[in-house]
């Protein structure tokens, strides 16, 4: 059974490896590595539109992130002081947007989207006093929109979870001492859930930073870094690829760690 | 009575703002699920029982003719309903024991690391880590290397077989992570009771251990069984245009072809057939196993 599971934790890490081993080959081709060059990299991080992509991305998972991060530590505490009928409805609809595949998620967004659009366009062109008129378009705000959707449903999970492991006693102590509910929540029960909150925040960036299906749908002329890559692998496979590949896995690694981390401090568990 | 109406207008104020904090700390979550779970959800709903315009998109009307014409895109579904369940069954015999090992066997130190390590991957790219396949199994991976050994002309990508190697690469995380959690709550001592009451290890497997770990087993099957229903990038990158799921037929109805209303009625089935996946796989990890569903996160 050992040699079993290293054989899949190998599965699991070769590929990766091999694709970083190759980032940094000199030569073309992936079946011989002809020497040690980093000029894939300069050439990945010279290109305009690659960079330009990659700065959509960091905005719109930071964003997408940030938002996800308030609004699902709110509904986690307001979720903590409501009846079990409109807990479960929540309940039904975070786990709705969490299990829903992305591409029934992207799809729908772009029709109602565009539905929408269709409406308040024409009426905010009659409202406008000059010629110009702001036109909402599929962009950013849309990408954001639906990225933060599960986002926002896994920090409420995760602040949810770690709000039920909260000491009670603390809470009740503090507002026997007469502390006022505010000051209650930022002494004793905002730095037990920070670690959750900051893990969220992390794990959402990364979805966000890492999704393609739902961005293809609803970027509109808007590129996101998964999208520009998927549109460069289908072109074809070469060392450049490798190298943004590399860069994007090592942030991701390191953003997944530090939320791992995040959620282990106070709590041993994983 | 002003005395005594004091304290009970105090109280009543008081709840007021209580249950005012509460709505405010759900609100904006709640306009999120409504905006943009909801209301789009019901858009294409809309959108199925339409028909498609003569430049494409939407015009309304209310018929089955969409659901009517599913069978139109049939190589799409049944490699879906083949390759799905397949690919979340090879992920779960895949898994198990390793789920198996983190959870019993495991030295406590590595655990946890261990743990990590399967998280990793979880959170990794898909997109990426389905490049890497392409990039080893491709012209220049793999094949080229058998050429120096003499097997020449032999195709690995754009096969039913990588796009299924692709889906337990992809997916393998997801279905450990469920079982492990419902074997590392496993109670020890039932372990030891069926040892002391004389039954075999096989036996102890199948009627404890295994048996215990169905509500994590079954999360994990439907999830990743309803993930790779709308799958997209596996098929496209690993089966290159030959191995079509309901994804690609998605997209191309979506971003192509512009046939919103058709596109719509298959999401829609889509939906409904994770809703029963839900639901099966519910059922049977509560007859089984007694015991209530597994928690996620």
């Amino acid at each position: 059974m050992r040699a079993f599971v290293i054989a899949v934790f190998a599965f699991l890490y070769l590929p990766i490896a091999l694709v970083v081993l190759f980032s940094f080959n000199a030569g073309h081709h992936a079946s011989e590595f002809t020497g040690f060059s980093v000029q894939w990299y300069g050439k990945a991080l010279s290109n305009p539109f690659l960079v330009e992509a990659l700065k959509n991305s960091l905005f719109i998972a930071t964003t997408s992130a940030l938002l996800a991060a308030f609004c699902g530590t709110a509904a986690a505490l307001g979720l903590q002081r409501v009846g079990a009928r409109t807990r479960a409805l929540f309940d039904a609809l975070l786990g709705a947007a969490i299990v829903v595949p992305g591409v029934v998620i992207g799809i729908s967004t772009l029709v109602a989207l565009v539905q929408l659009f269709a409406v308040v366009n024409p009426f905010l062109a009659s409202l406008w006093p000059t010629d110009q008129p702001p036109r909402l378009s599929l962009g950013y705000g849309s990408i954001i929109a639906a990225h933060g959707l599960f986002s926002m449903a896994l920090v409420t999970m995760i602040v949810g979870t770690r709000l039920s492991s909260l000491d009670r006693n603390l809470v009740e102590a503090s507002s026997d001492l007469y502390a006022t509910p505010l000051t209650t929540f930022r002494s004793i029960v905002l730095p037990q859930i920070m670690p959750a909150v900051i893990a969220g925040f992390l794990l959402a960036f990364t979805f966000s930073f890492d999704d393609f299906i739902i961005a293809f749908f609803v970027a509109g002329a808007q590129t996101t870094l998964p999208i520009y890559v998927f549109a460069s692998i289908r072109r074809g496979v070469t060392p450049e690829i490798n190298a943004i590949a590399t860069i994007v896995l090592c942030a991701s690694v390191l953003l997944v760690l530090l939320a791992q981390w995040q959620l282990g401090r106070r709590k041993p568990s994983p | 009575m002003p005395a005594g109406s004091q304290p009970a207008f105090s109280m009543r104020r008081s709840l007021f703002r209580k249950n005012l904090v509460t709505a405010l700390l759900l609100a904006p979550a709640a306009l999120w699920l409504v905006v943009f779970l909801v209301l789009p959800f019901v858009a294409i709903a809309i959108f199925s029982v339409g028909e498609r315009a003569p430049e494409g998109g939407y015009q309304a009307a209310l018929t089955l003719a969409q659901y009517a014409n599913l069978p139109a895109r049939a190589t799409a579904f049944w490699n879906t309903i083949v390759l799905a369940p397949a690919g979340a069954l090879a992920c779960l015999l895949v898994a198990y024991p390793v789920a198996y090992y983190l959870a019993l066997r495991a030295p406590q130190r590595w655990r946890l690391i261990l743990l990590a390590l399967i998280v990793i991957p979880f959170w990794t790219s898909l997109l990426m880590r389905t490049y890497a396949w392409m990039y080893i199994l491709g012209g220049r991976g793999i094949p080229a290397l058998l050429a120096y050994v003499g097997i020449e002309d032999l195709r690995l990508i754009n096969t039913p077989g990588a796009v299924l190697l692709g889906i337990v690469y992809g997916y393998l995380p997801l279905m450990i992570l469920p079982i492990y959690v419902s074997l590392e709550r496993l109670d020890r001592r039932l372990l030891e009771a069926s040892a002391d009451l004389g039954a075999t290890p096989l036996a102890t497997f199948l009627g404890v251990t295994l048996r215990l770990s169905l509500p994590g087993v079954m999360t994990g099957f439907s999830l990743v069984m309803i993930l790779l229903l709308g799958e997209y990038l596996i098929p496209t990158l690993l089966g290159g245009g030959k191995v079509f799921f309901i994804g690609n037929a998605l997209v191309d109805l979506f971003l192509q072809s512009r046939n919103w209303p058709f596109g719509s009625a298959i999401a829609i089935t889509l939906v409904l057939v994770s809703v029963v996946v839900l639901i099966v796989a519910n059922r049977i990890s509560t007859r089984l196993s007694g015991a209530r569903r597994v928690d996620l996160i």
